[in-house]
């Protein structure tokens, strides 16, 4: 499958609200795909679709590879250590990159004996890129990843997430969301735009930006689709 | 996966052997001398597979769905169904070590008084193998509760409430026969039988005659009934009939002006004695029971009752956390 994700009709109802509707998506393999949207868009509930935590309650989801998923807020557990972390990741997942983890949480300066509760955003964001990244995925997720991040941290994030991809080869798949385009400009090769729990835009950022030469920036560009839906 | 289910669990079992060991340390300082204290040991055997569903259970799933670790620990490669499997056998366990510890101990240090002292029945909830039971069917109760109200303090208060309920329609309903109770038939004894009414306000039954219980050392008497040939109760308008005036009487202490209890003055000895003599002449008493050798066996029934039900609430678990989402 040269796809990282397969989406066909996929929808999910919460209540008598539709977070996702009708969502039919291809995600290419090998790319960096930003998710944008405005809050409430549908992003959180396309991603967990995407890793399993949720189930679609119309149509179909498949992914190409093993996910490795960072969610929204890197939950962690505030009473275990980093090393307890790095030995949770060992513990439950098939295979493992035990070196990768030790080397990323000294490049992070975590100290391993430090309780994640105890973290700070920033860190927590590091300690769960971590887990996720020394799983080896071939489809790395993730959902807001910078969203509670001062501008230091943002773009320290961003640069080990690029390292990360870089360190691992050609073939890795990474989706991560945001509301800020901002964010994507620098590290996306591929723009997904959700608002109202559908796919407004999805295509390589340089063909929607040539195929729309009246817009200068990427930005610009989101903002005028946002703009086109009905409130 | 299992260091992770015993890293989650090593700490809370640390607690509760380090309060087990406090116990047991000032139970034997103590001595046997103190009847509160037995009393007191027998609550705490009681309420040990509570705690345990209360604090052990309830928070096992739903802390995760209320901090959202949910979300990392279910995305790994293990599937959510073998996460929960260990993390139940686990911290489920260590729950059974506890309240088979807690009940061993307690089951030794009274061993003598229980001896000596009142029915062995009387302490049948808070001594031998059934606490282990309670433990594990209050551990899987809690969290499969956890699981479905997906918050941790309502489901820690619900879970209290539902144990307490389900022990104790249990202990009315199910216990009494769980094996087949022996019945024995004895004329009724004027001397010994009295008239009156016992249970509690809301549920206090109309007055009648009470027979004293016969003789069944260690033995559970379940009920006392007074039947005629026919297999019949004695109904209260029959038993007026044969007896007029019956209960309108007054006692001795109303009679001699005080109150306390004293001795009822002759008369009114006399007449209960011939009430019950002519009742007797076409009633008589039945008694339903279970004979002392049935302790063991109780015990194993009621053990394995609650310990089925921990299995299939633990499968309920699995369902839950599998269509989650």
């Amino acid at each position: 499958m040269n796809n990282a994700i397969e989406a066909n009709g996929l929808g999910k109802l919460y209540g008598r609200r539709w977070a996702l509707a009708e969502c039919t998506l291809t995600v290419p393999a090998g790319q960096v795909v930003g998710l944008v949207g405005p809050n409430g868009a549908g992003k959180t509930t396309l991603l967990e679709l995407a890793v399993g935590l949720l189930r679609p309650t119309t149509g179909t989801i498949t992914i190409g590879q093993r996910v490795g998923f960072v969610a929204q807020g890197a939950p962690v557990y505030a009473g275990l250590s980093v090393a307890d972390h790095l030995r949770m990741g060992q513990a439950l997942n098939a295979r493992w990159d035990a070196g990768l983890a030790r080397r990323r949480v000294r490049d992070a300066d975590l100290d391993p004996r430090q309780r994640a509760g105890r973290l700070s955003g920033g860190q927590r964001a590091q300690l769960a890129l971590t887990l996720a990244v020394a799983k080896r995925p071939g489809l790395l997720i993730l959902d807001e990843p910078v969203a509670n991040l001062d501008p230091l941290a943002r773009r320290d994030f961003l640069d080990s997430v690029a390292q990360a991809v870089t360190a691992s080869g050609e073939g890795t798949t990474v989706v991560f969301s945001s509301h800020l385009v901002a964010d994507l400009e620098r590290t996306c090769g591929y723009l997904i735009l959700l608002a109202g729990a559908q796919v407004r835009l999805a295509g390589p950022v340089d063909s929607l930006l040539a195929g729309h030469a009246r817009f200068q920036s990427l930005d610009d560009l989101v903002v005028a689709y946002l703009r086109e839906i009905p409130r | 996966m299992t260091w992770l289910a015993w890293r989650q669990a090593r700490a809370q079992l640390a607690i509760a052997l380090v309060a087990t060991a406090s116990v047991a340390v000032a139970a034997v300082i103590a001595g046997r001398t103190d009847s509160t204290l037995r009393l007191w040991l027998s609550v705490l055997v009681v309420a040990v597979p509570g705690l345990l569903g209360v604090f052990w259970g309830a928070p096992l799933v739903a802390d995760e769905l209320e901090s959202g670790s949910f979300r990392l620990t279910w995305t790994q490669d293990v599937s959510r169904v073998r996460w929960l499997a260990l993390r139940l056998a686990v911290a489920g366990l260590a729950s059974i070590a506890v309240a088979g510890l807690v009940s061993w101990l307690v089951t030794w240090w009274a061993g003598p008084l229980d001896h000596v002292g009142m029915n062995q029945f009387g302490s049948f909830d808070s001594r031998d193998i059934v606490p282990v039971g309670y433990a594990a069917f209050a551990f899987a109760l809690g969290v499969l509760l956890g699981a479905l109200m997906r918050r941790t303090v309502p489901a820690m208060a619900t879970t209290l409430v539902a144990f307490t309920a389900a022990r104790l329609v249990f202990r009315l309903l199910a216990r009494p026969s769980l094996l087949p109770p022996v019945t024995r038939a004895l004329a009724l004894n004027p001397s010994t039988t009295s008239y009156g009414s016992s249970g509690f306000l809301p549920l206090m039954p109309a007055p009648s005659l009470q027979p004293a219980a016969p003789d069944l050392p260690n033995a559970w008497i379940t009920s006392i009934a007074i039947v005629d040939g026919k297999g019949n109760a004695l109904t209260s308008s029959e038993l007026a009939s044969t007896c007029p005036g019956i209960g309108q009487g007054r006692g001795g202490g109303a009679a001699a002006g005080g109150s306390g209890h004293m001795q009822a003055p002759q008369s009114v000895v006399n007449t209960m004695h011939d009430c019950v003599a002519r009742v007797a002449a076409t009633y008589h008493e039945v008694v339903t029971y279970q004979p002392a050798s049935r302790y063991w066996p109780l015990q194993w029934y009621e053990l394995g009752a609650f310990l089925t039900a921990a299995l299939l609430l633990a499968a309920a678990c699995a369902w839950r956390v599998r269509t989650i989402g």
